[in-house]
């Protein structure tokens, strides 16, 4: 599968944290302006994928490879021109406003001693202006809600301006208005910008909503992968999540994930 | 920058001049505040026609005894303070002070060991005793870093739970050393831990002053990584900072800042930790803006501080900084709700 439509491969990587290995040799490969969900169960190893993907952690084996080039070759801001992140957790105590806070996508694009200019002001307010935070550009960000706090982390990623967006679970602690006001707002970024997006996500329902393809991760290796049709099926969920569900087609015709509740002690019982 | 942020340096600055002009005019001999800068302005180049009917005396006061006090309680209070300020986002919590890299310990190891076995030593008219604070002040702090070093990164719990215990074992060294002392010799160790400007000349002056004005600058270089570590290193990293090489030029730059400040005047408490905390309040938290302020806002506080040590009866200007310093500490901890714990 090697063309030019590739930006981001992770080729054979195991790496993990102190010595213990988490992935045990993964190859993905995703397509430039692709958005792709890594799903799997806890301790799978999606989160640890998306951390080799960026770079901050060391690879026992295998290689990432970014635009045609390893990750290792390049400076720590060419990565940061290229690929923005996410992380689970990205709020601050110190009190910067919501301006400052997007504007600091701007960081990997600007010199030592180099002010923030006019043109960064433009792209952290069409960034703002993308994640609808323009009536709170000067609220500090200690002063936000879950919601708000996650829509500036995204506009401080959109404004940096970078190829690819990277994100770790952007949905957890948020209620079910957020979590869909957050993935339509990936969708807006992923097709109006033509900007690739991989995204870690929990909820097999969303993820098989809004992400063109999915892969599945189980126990440090690529289960399953291709469009989520195919990929989230009663079958995968019962052997990778080790889970009984019932899926069927939801309302957007994208596959829908219901658990079966476990009758079994009552049907114990009555045998 | 904005109109609170111009409201509060114009506030700085004339709180600066006032600072100058009581300072001059204090100390035993009293003088007429207006009488004293009148000496100082009239030795700056064209204004030698505003020099005030004064005797020789009242000139060698101002220039040659209080001025160099003045301009020393002005740099340590910068250095102090811009180190605070580097720490607390390094740290990236608002209660982090210079000492907490175990500089006041490693540099009161350094002058109890000069004062008690005299040590005798001179460089550039310094004595031996803030050349060893300053030496041990860098080397507990380098150690402190090396320590915490685990797989080619320092978490930052490491370094803070470091600089404790080797804080700790540089001090109970210190102490040693005291019990087996004579009782003057104690006395000034006990002096000097205090912190005082008193005596302080033009050498002392010199020997901050490189470091209070060439680390001040190069930390200023350095004002967006501040600011993107303090959304966490993790962050940072993602956001094109190379993490640990500018953690490990912050961390040498906040040594050095506290080190020279504590090796002139001894340990003087609560400047790094409360005037960044107040400027932060007052001007927000980007050090584009902070660190010129905290430079200016540590300089006034502790020249004001001096002026009280001095009008006090010339205590030790430790005492007062901590008399002031942990009450309004105290009060910032209660209103300022942000902050969680």
């Amino acid at each position: 599968m090697v063309n030019q439509h590739q930006i981001l491969t992770a080729e054979e990587v195991v790496c993990g944290y102190d010595g213990r290995d988490v992935l045990h040799g993964v190859t993905i490969v995703v397509g430039r302006g692709e958005f792709v969900g890594l799903i799997g169960p806890n301790g799978s190893g999606k989160s640890t994928l998306l951390r080799a993907l960026t770079g901050i952690l060391p690879l026992s084996a295998g290689v990432v490879v970014l635009a045609g080039r390893s990750l290792g070759s390049y400076s720590r801001r060419q990565i940061a021109q290229r690929v923005a992140v996410v992380p689970q957790v990205s709020g601050s105590i110190f009190s910067f406003t919501v301006e400052d806070y997007v504007l600091m996508g701007r960081t990997p694009h600007l010199g030592r001693l180099q002010a923030q200019g006019p043109d960064d002001l433009h792209v952290a307010w069409q960034a703002m202006e993308l994640a609808d935070l323009t009536d709170l550009a000067s609220r500090p960000v200690t002063e936000l809600s879950g919601g708000e706090l996650q829509r500036a982390s995204l506009a401080r990623a959109f404004a940096q301006q970078a190829d690819i967006l990277l994100l770790d679970e952007p949905t957890a602690f948020l209620d079910i208005n957020h979590q869909h006001e957050i993935f339509e707002l990936l969708t807006r970024f992923n097709q109006n910008e033509q900007k690739t997006i991989v995204c870690v996500s929990h909820d097999l329902n969303l993820a098989a909503q809004y992400c063109q393809r999915l892969i599945v991760l189980c126990e440090g290796r690529v289960h399953t992968q291709g469009p989520p049709q195919t990929v989230v099926t009663a079958e995968m969920i019962a052997e990778v999540y080790h889970a009984e569900v019932q899926v069927d087609t939801g309302p957007g015709g994208a596959p829908r994930v219901s658990l079966i509740p476990d009758v079994s002690a009552t049907e114990d019982e009555q045998i | 920058m904005n109109r609170r942020q111009a409201l509060v340096t114009a506030g700085l600055v004339l709180l600066l001049i006032a600072t100058v002009a009581i300072s001059l005019a204090t100390g035993p001999s009293a003088l007429p505040p207006h009488k004293a800068m009148r000496i100082l302005v009239s030795r700056l180049p064209g204004l030698s026609s505003l020099a005030p009917q004064a005797t020789a005396t009242e000139q060698a006061i101002v220039l040659d005894i209080r001025l160099p006090r003045l301009i020393l309680a002005l740099l340590v209070g910068a250095a102090l303070a811009v180190a605070g300020a580097v720490m607390q986002s390094f740290f990236q919590n608002p209660m982090a002070a210079p000492s907490i890299l175990g500089v006041s310990a490693g540099a009161t190891l350094g002058a109890t060991g000069a004062i008690m076995l005299g040590w005798q030593v001179t460089l550039l008219g310094l004595s031996s005793v803030p050349l060893a604070a300053f030496a041990g002040a860098l080397v507990v702090s380098a150690a402190v870093y090396l320590l915490s070093r685990r797989g080619g990164r320092t978490p930052i719990t490491l370094l803070l739970l470091t600089g404790i215990a080797l804080g700790s074992l540089a001090s109970a060294v210190s102490s040693f050393i005291l019990i087996r002392g004579q009782q003057g010799d104690l006395d000034l160790v006990i002096i000097w831990m205090m912190g005082s400007l008193a005596n302080r000349g033009w050498p002392e002056v010199q020997m901050i002053l490189p470091y209070a004005i060439g680390a001040s600058v190069v930390v200023y270089f350095y004002a967006r990584e501040l600011d993107v570590l303090l959304m966490g290193d993790e962050q940072a990293y993602y956001l094109g900072v190379p993490v640990e090489r500018v953690k490990l030029i912050l961390l040498t730059l906040a040594s050095l800042l506290a080190a020279a400040a504590v090796a002139v005047t001894g340990a003087i408490g609560f400047i790094g930790l409360i005037v960044p905390h107040l400027m932060r309040l007052l001007v927000g938290p980007q050090h584009r803006i902070l660190l010129p302020l905290c430079f200016l806002g540590g300089g006034v506080i502790l020249g004001l501080a001096d002026i009280a040590a001095n009008m006090a009866g010339e205590i030790p200007i430790g005492i007062v900084t901590s008399i002031i310093g942990a009450p309004f500490f105290l009060y910032l901890l209660h209103r300022a709700r942000e902050y969680e714990f």
